[in-house]
């Protein structure tokens, strides 16, 4: 599947990173977006269950804007995940912009609805800007959630870009972690620093990032062990774990990402919420989006927090971690699948 | 952020005081409470469409309409609802009459499938069983190290094929194992996928045309949003699962879920998964799953787990202390100890009706590290000084506060606390904490 969107992807790792573009082979315009679009718009036009698309269809079909239309619209959010309180303010933003006359038919109801959500997820780029020294990322999420994966994945991303990687295996908790991790920094070929199972994660982060530094590494990315945001001993040891690191290097971490699983309901507002009282979440990465998870929780996220989305995830390849692109997203979610290149 | 049910329905109906009747279109107002409830709760639209019709046709009738507290009276009707929506009481395990038992795990990835085959493993050879549990999925990196190192902690022989491809194989030679060795059931771990993929329902199908398990069960994240009903819908089209493990339950997530899956498919709920280690896995209760959905709390489950864990004996012995005024540190040590037993005590606030909602829980955290220098407070003090708190001097002070690497400061304080807490038994003489624990 490493068709020529893979350079485009690449280069809109560059931009989220600050860093400079890889030599580009040809210039086109906006590759990596189109390549991401379409990756997303076949992985949902090969998904049978559509639930939402009775709602789509009902929207782009219809000629004129009609009570059922807002019915339609509200319930395609509500089964989005987007939440009820995100999903009244885009419906009421949209319902302004119908009486401003702004809207006239489904089709450009959709439209809209595809604009309001790019909007309000819009990246500012760069999102995970590298500094000096090594720049340290902690990643933190729910047990389950795809932190280990994002982190082999990232690694290998920043690899491409020749960043020197390295990973601290700080889920001294669950079995087998320390390895899983191990297989993704040995394919994406970046160094690892890790202790035994049970270890003090604290430890590992100090470690880790003690050998960026003597290392010379550009970036050191902390993985951590899963935890619920409501088991108040985990969410103690983490923000030790973050203040640790800060011990090691000041100012790190620099960037603390907030890992969330697509399928999440509005339990994920909890999960931003009380990870962000304890560690400074600095962005969200949505993994495992296929369209059949829509993700619409950032939605309520951004809505209550701010905190913007980085990184999404997209398919278990290595290569399957993207820039978060809003456009891409609403577009993937709420454009009507029978429209789309199956 | 998450108001119950009940504060809701509470504004609703609180204009009406006195008003003795309701309208239509405060019975409207009511559905629409209870409409953005289930939502919140992640139930699925689907299903919350259809339950709210339920209610409406029940809520307008007259046992509300002419009732002095009709927020109780709809309450009430909701949780009647779900509870019947989610199949009334709950149901167990089948095994072959004919061992061994095969039970074929199934689920997304990161839904806790490996974690939740552990503690089904052990949970089968605490009740006598012999479990053999078989490594298949060959995808992620290190599953098949993750169920070993979990087979060694619960102490259950795994079945695995290092550098396997071919889970089909796997799954037989494993199943070909527990036979050889007499073990009667056999759980065979699969491998996640994205969301529903055809390859992923193709591997699970020709490992259940293998191995033709006694039940398939679903591990679903108790986490999940609306997407619950597609997943469950692809896994019933696919492999028609025979029971549902909730997993993850322990964190604040409503469970929504489980009222979706149940809904669309018909398949009971058989267990929930409340914790992180091997032995966090409780019986569902339709009932108590309705109350957590209205964020009501689990009283019921919170009783059950005092039952479980308090000695009734020693709990009389301590309440006859109590009411004399003689209890001493070690018995306070022994509670504290008892009621530890039960789960972290966050958790078992989160059981209690209003402390659940993490709102209000904000204000009452409880650091179990502060509960952990407690005991090791007492545990370094000898027996006398437990018995007769009385002697312990600021020399004995200085000890036990190096001994226990707590400050004098916190054993002071202790100390402290533990004298008004004598007093004010005395006082109160009967009904203490042990009667409330113990009964």
């Amino acid at each position: 599947m490493t068709d020529g969107s893979a350079e485009g992807a690449l280069g809109a790792f560059a931009e989220l990173f600050g860093l400079a573009a890889p030599e580009p082979e040809e210039d086109r315009p906006e590759p990596s977006r189109r390549g991401l679009f379409r990756r997303l718009r076949e992985s949902i036009a090969s998904s049978q269950s559509q639930a939402i698309s009775p709602q789509l269809a009902g929207i782009y079909q219809s000629k004129m804007v009609t009570d059922d239309l807002w019915d339609d619209l509200e319930e395609a959010l509500i089964m989005a995940d987007c939440g009820m309180a995100a999903t009244t303010d885009i419906v009421d933003a949209l319902r302004e912009q119908a009486a401003e006359g702004r809207i006239t038919s489904g089709e450009s109801l959709g439209n809209a609805l595809t604009a309001e959500i790019t909007r309000r997820l819009a990246p500012e780029a760069p999102r995970i800007a590298l500094g000096d020294g090594p720049t340290v990322i902690l990643v933190v999420g729910v047990n389950g959630s795809g932190k280990t994966t994002t982190i082999g994945k990232l690694a290998n991303r920043l690899t491409e870009l020749g960043q020197k990687v390295v990973i601290g295996a700080g889920d001294t908790f669950r079995a087998a972690a320390v390895e899983q991790l191990s297989v993704w920094a040995d394919r994406a070929g970046v160094d690892i620093v890790k202790q035994g199972q049970g270890a003090d994660p604290g430890a590992v982060a100090f470690d880790a990032v003690a050998a960026g530094q003597a290392r010379g590494a550009d970036v050191v990315i902390i993985d951590t062990a899963g935890r619920l945001q409501t088991q108040h001993n985990l969410m103690e040891e983490l923000r030790k774990v973050h203040g640790v690191t800060g011990k090691a290097m000041e100012g790190a971490p620099h960037h603390v990402l907030l890992v969330i699983d697509s399928t999440t309901g509005q339990n994920g507002l909890s999960q931003a919420q009380l990870f962000s009282e304890a560690v400074p979440v600095s962005g969200l990465v949505l993994t495992k989006f296929d369209g059949v998870a829509r993700g619409g929780i950032v939605l309520a996220i951004e809505r209550e927090l701010g905190i913007p989305v980085t990184l999404m995830g997209v398919g278990e390849g290595i290569d399957d971690l993207q820039p978060f692109d809003a456009q891409a997203f609403a577009e993937a979610i709420f454009s009507p699948a029978s429209g789309g290149n199956a | 952020m998450f108001d119950a049910l009940t504060d809701k329905l509470q504004g609703v109906f609180s204009g009406l005081k006195g008003r003795g009747k309701l309208t239509e279109a405060d019975i409207d107002k009511a559905m629409r409470a209870i409409r953005l409830s289930l939502l919140e709760a992640d139930v699925s639209l689907p299903v919350v469409k259809q339950l709210t019709t339920a209610i409406k046709e029940r809520a307008t009738g007259d046992e509300v309409m002419s009732s002095i507290t009709p927020d109780q009276q709809v309450v009430k009707i909701v949780n009647e609802e779900l509870t019947r929506l989610m199949g009334g009481t709950n149901v167990s395990l089948a095994m072959s009459p004919t061992p061994p038992t095969v039970i074929l795990m199934a689920g997304l990835q990161g839904s806790g499938k490996t974690t939740h085959t552990a503690k089904l493993a052990r949970m089968l050879a605490a009740e006598g069983r012999a479990p053999l549990m078989v490594a298949c999925d060959v995808r992620r990196p290190a599953a098949m190290e993750q169920l070993a190192v979990l087979g060694e902690q619960i102490d259950v022989p795994v079945h695995r094929e290092d550098g396997a491809t071919d889970p089909v194989k796997v799954a037989k030679d494993g199943i070909a194992a527990a036979k050889r060795t007499g073990r009667d059931v056999v759980l065979v771990d699969t491998a996640g996928r994205l969301s529903i993929d055809a390859e992923m329902m193709d591997e699970l199908v020709a490992i259940r045309k293998a191995v033709k398990p006694t039940s398939v069960i679903l591990v679903v994240d108790a986490m999940t949003g609306q997407t619950a009903v597609d997943v469950a819908v692809a896994f019933q089209d696919a492999v028609q699962f025979d029971g549902v493990i909730l997993s993850k339950l322990d964190g604040d997530a409503r469970g929504g879920a489980a009222l979706s899956v149940r809904a669309v498919t018909g398949k009971p709920i058989l267990f929930v998964g409340t914790g992180e280690k091997v032995d966090a896995l409780e019986a569902f209760h339709p009932d108590r799953m309705a109350s957590r959905i209205l964020g009501m709390g689990d009283v019921l489950s919170l009783i059950e787990k005092a039952q479980q864990n308090v000695d009734a004996d020693d709990a009389k012995r301590i309440e006859e202390k109590m009411r004399g005024g003689n209890l001493t540190l070690d018995d306070f040590l022994d509670q504290l100890r008892q009621v530890r037993k039960m789960g972290p005590i966050g958790q078992l606030m989160g059981m209690i009706p209003g402390l659940g909602q993490q709102s209000k829980m904000k204000d009452v955290e409880i650091d179990e590290r502060r509960i952990d220098r407690v005991e090791a407070i007492i545990s370094s003090m000898t027996l006398s000084e437990r018995a007769r708190p009385d002697i312990i001097n600021g020399s004995r002070r200085r000890r036990i506060a190096e001994g226990s690497g707590t400050t004098v400061q916190e054993v002071n304080q202790l100390l402290a606390q533990f004298k008004q807490m004598q007093k004010l038994m005395k006082r109160m003489g009967k009904g203490g904490l042990p009667s409330m624990l113990g009964a």
